[in-house]
């Protein structure tokens, strides 16, 4: 038997465990112990990624009445419909740490937990919808594919078929704009601007610079994260230029050149002040997102109430159902048992007793 | 139906058009994930592989459209919009509950339901042009709008043959539980008979549509049944909505000319004959929700002409308006 110094106690034991699996790049599950800091942080960011989701469908769904043909009404609908099911997912993974749907929903609504800023900005021109197809999504799948292989089990594999649909999102985008350069002056230069208002907040997307990254490093740590934002960004940088060749647009950042010496584009800087003033509250949007998000939820309450009160009374009902069958087995056994007593009574009697 | 997100939304679009090969969950789980891969097939390569094609396809490529026999090309066209019209503009209407919904099941479900009518409206709409090219609006020469999107956003609101009861603008959630459920219950109606009829296209139209106009029906009936015996709060909005609602149904059930001289020829239905049968399902569901079937007389038309003669609510043209906006700027657009 080894000697230690100290012998750990429960909480050392458990917290040793739950390093080796980190270590191991094995997943925690929902039943694994974790430490709570752990667990905050996980709630934090997938509540944070659910709640995107779910504010995500209005900026897109400002445009499906107006689509300007019937395929495009369908698939614009389909993805803000997808949308409504990754928050689902990510809401159901969530919850597996021990937190309600309805809890995060009250979370959101008050402004204490986040979704991604992208989404307090406008949409203005139907381009705007390949642009957030191609740009945005784009940028989220970035920042997304890492983390099919976050260290927990439930979020990773919601993140495996959210990056799927994305993915098939992102081409959607990326169709929708290489078909309308292939159209009139007019659409051409609709995509262009589309373009020139949505690269600077795609590249905020990966969050503030390394060094001013808050989270981060124990994110990196605990292998809920995988890559820092700038190498994030500078991925999709690199990705993301020759697309825009393909395309025949420009991307607006004058600084936007290759270096042979990194092998990497270099960019310029996104506002940061920007980006604090829209994460702060002050962006373009984010009081009307919140508002119809808050909209939806109060003029919907007293449906869910209606769906509860008639399971709750169908429950009931059932339950009394139940009891009535119940009641009249009982009794029905009750009288069959009665007639077989009186049949043995009879069967017993002595013979001839009856005839007197 | 799978109510199952994300299955459902591809599947409504085009079954199996998604190219799940970029981002495949095995390879990225097993390490070594490179980025790029994420990103393959953007650039370059057959356009045609991707999800929706960059051209326009022909939903009814390889359907045998010619019209049958004895039939009236301009008649047959003229049925389809109505049949069309009717699932186009519920299909807006449903889609601007995207994101309102009471739930996130129910925006889904509500999507889904709004998608399966615009497949619908897509296939009657290109079979009108096909059975007679005159009723598409004429677009600048060389306009690549190809015939289903001239006559869905070209069309001035007298041209749409949509009975009323499709237009009128939202209210909560029972106005759209109840509207659903006197609309799917005569389309379904309708639908089955129509698989009998005796046009290749519109018979295909029908078997398909069933199985989704009876979701549709179903979901429609299961919540009518809730609300009605839910909260006190549920049961006198559901009953406000049926009252508001109720003298649009007879429309839906009323024969225009069209139909009856369609239907003597084998290729259509008679609303008149789906009365029986519409009526025996809506006093069911009545019955079942403790409901008493409103007494309230049909709405009138002007002049006696209604949504199938082209004469609608002040609701539509704004409907329209809407709907039509972005494709009307840019009739030499390519979308």
């Amino acid at each position: 038997m080894t000697t230690t110094p100290a012998e750990p106690g429960l909480e050392g034991r458990l917290q040793a465990g739950f390093d080796a699996t980190i270590a191991r790049h094995d997943r925690i599950e929902p039943r694994d112990w974790m430490p709570d800091a752990y667990r905050r942080t996980l709630i934090r960011q997938i509540a944070q990624h659910a709640h995107s989701e779910i504010i995500g469908m209005q900026p897109e769904g400002n445009w499906i009445g107006r689509a300007p043909s019937l395929r495009r009404k369908a698939i614009l609908l389909a993805k803000v419909q997808d949308e409504a099911g990754h928050g689902l997912y990510l809401y159901s993974a969530c919850e597996t740490l021990g937190v309600s749907r309805a809890e995060l929903t009250e979370l959101l609504l008050s402004g204490r937990q986040k979704y991604s800023s992208i989404f307090n900005y406008p949409t203005l021109s139907y381009a705007d919808v390949g642009t957030i197809g191609w740009l945005v999504d784009g940028a989220a799948i970035c920042n997304q594919v890492p983390l099919c292989r976050t260290s927990y089990g439930p979020y990773g594999r919601a993140m495996i078929r959210i990056c799927k649909e994305e993915s098939f999102h992102q081409r959607q985008g990326y169709e929708l704009l290489m078909t309308m350069m292939r159209g009139t002056d007019a659409q051409r230069a609709m995509v262009q601007e589309s373009v020139n208002r949505f690269w600077w907040p795609s590249l905020m997307m990966f969050g503030p610079p390394d060094a001013q990254s808050p989270n981060s490093e124990r994110s990196m740590a605990w292998g809920i994260k995988r890559n820092s934002n700038d190498e994030l960004r500078q991925k999709f940088v690199d990705m993301t230029v020759p697309q825009a060749e393909a395309l025949g647009v420009t991307l607006p950042d004058p600084g936007l050149r290759w270096n042979e010496e990194r092998g990497h584009y270099d960019f310029g800087e996104p506002d940061w002040a920007e980006f604090a003033a829209v994460l702060r509250g002050d962006g373009p949007c984010n009081a009307q997102r919140l508002a119809h998000r808050r909209a939806a939820h109060e003029e919907g309450a007293w449906v869910r109430e209606a769906a509860t009160a008639f399971a709750r009374r169908s429950a009931q009902e059932a339950q009394e159902a139940q009891e009535a069958q119940g009641a009249r087995e009982a009794r029905e056994a009750q009288r069959a048992q009665g007639a077989r007593k009186a049949q043995a009574a009879q069967d017993t009697r002595p013979a001839g007793e009856g005839a007197r | 139906m799978s109510t199952e997100p994300g299955s459902i939304a591809h599947g409504s679009v085009q079954p199996g058009s998604v190219q799940p090969g970029s981002v495949e969950p095995g390879s990225v789980e097993h390490g070594g994930i490179d980025h790029g891969s994420v990103f393959d097939g953007l650039l370059g390569g057959d356009s045609s592989q991707w999800a929706f094609g960059t051209d326009f396809e022909d939903p009814l490529a390889g359907v045998d459209t010619t019209t049958p026999d004895g039939v009236d090309g301009a008649e047959l066209a003229a049925y389809c919009l109505m049949l069309g019209d009717d699932a186009l503009i519920m299909s807006q209407r449903l889609s601007e509950w995207c994101s309102r919904a009471p739930d996130l099941e129910e925006d889904i479900a509500l999507a889904n339901i709004a998608l399966d009518l615009l497949g619908q409206a897509r296939l009657l709409l290109a079979r009108a042009a096909a059975a007679d090219p005159g009723v598409v609006p004429a677009l600048p020469e060389g306009s690549p709008v190809p015939p289903e999107d001239a006559l869905a956003f070209f069309r001035g609101d007298r041209d749409f043959r949509n009975v009323r009861l499709a237009e009128v603008p939202n209210g909560d959630f029972a106005h759209v539980v109840v509207r659903l459920l006197l609309f799917s219950t005569a389309r379904l109606a309708l639908l089955e008979r129509l698989r009998a009829g005796r046009d290749h296209v519109l018979a295909a139209v029908a078997a398909k549509g069933v199985k989704e106009v009876a979701y549709h029906r179903d979901w429609s009936g299961r919540w009518f049944l809730t609300l009605a015996r839910g909260t006190d709060e549920s049961r006198r909005r559901l009953l406000a909505a049926l009252d508001a609602l109720w003298p649009l149904q007879a429309e839906l059930v009323a024969p225009h000319p069209l139909e009856r001289s369609l239907a003597e020829a084998g290729v259509g239905v008679d609303p008149a004959s789906l009365r029986e049968e519409v009526d025996a399902v809506l006093a069911q569901v009545l019955a079942v929700s403790g409901v008493e079937r409103p007494d309230r007389a049909p709405l009138a038309g002007v002049g006696g002409r209604t949504g199938r003669d082209g004469l609608h609510t002040e609701a539509l043209s704004l409907l329209l308006a809407e709907m039509q906006v972005v494709a009307r700027a840019h009739p030499e657009g390519r979308w």
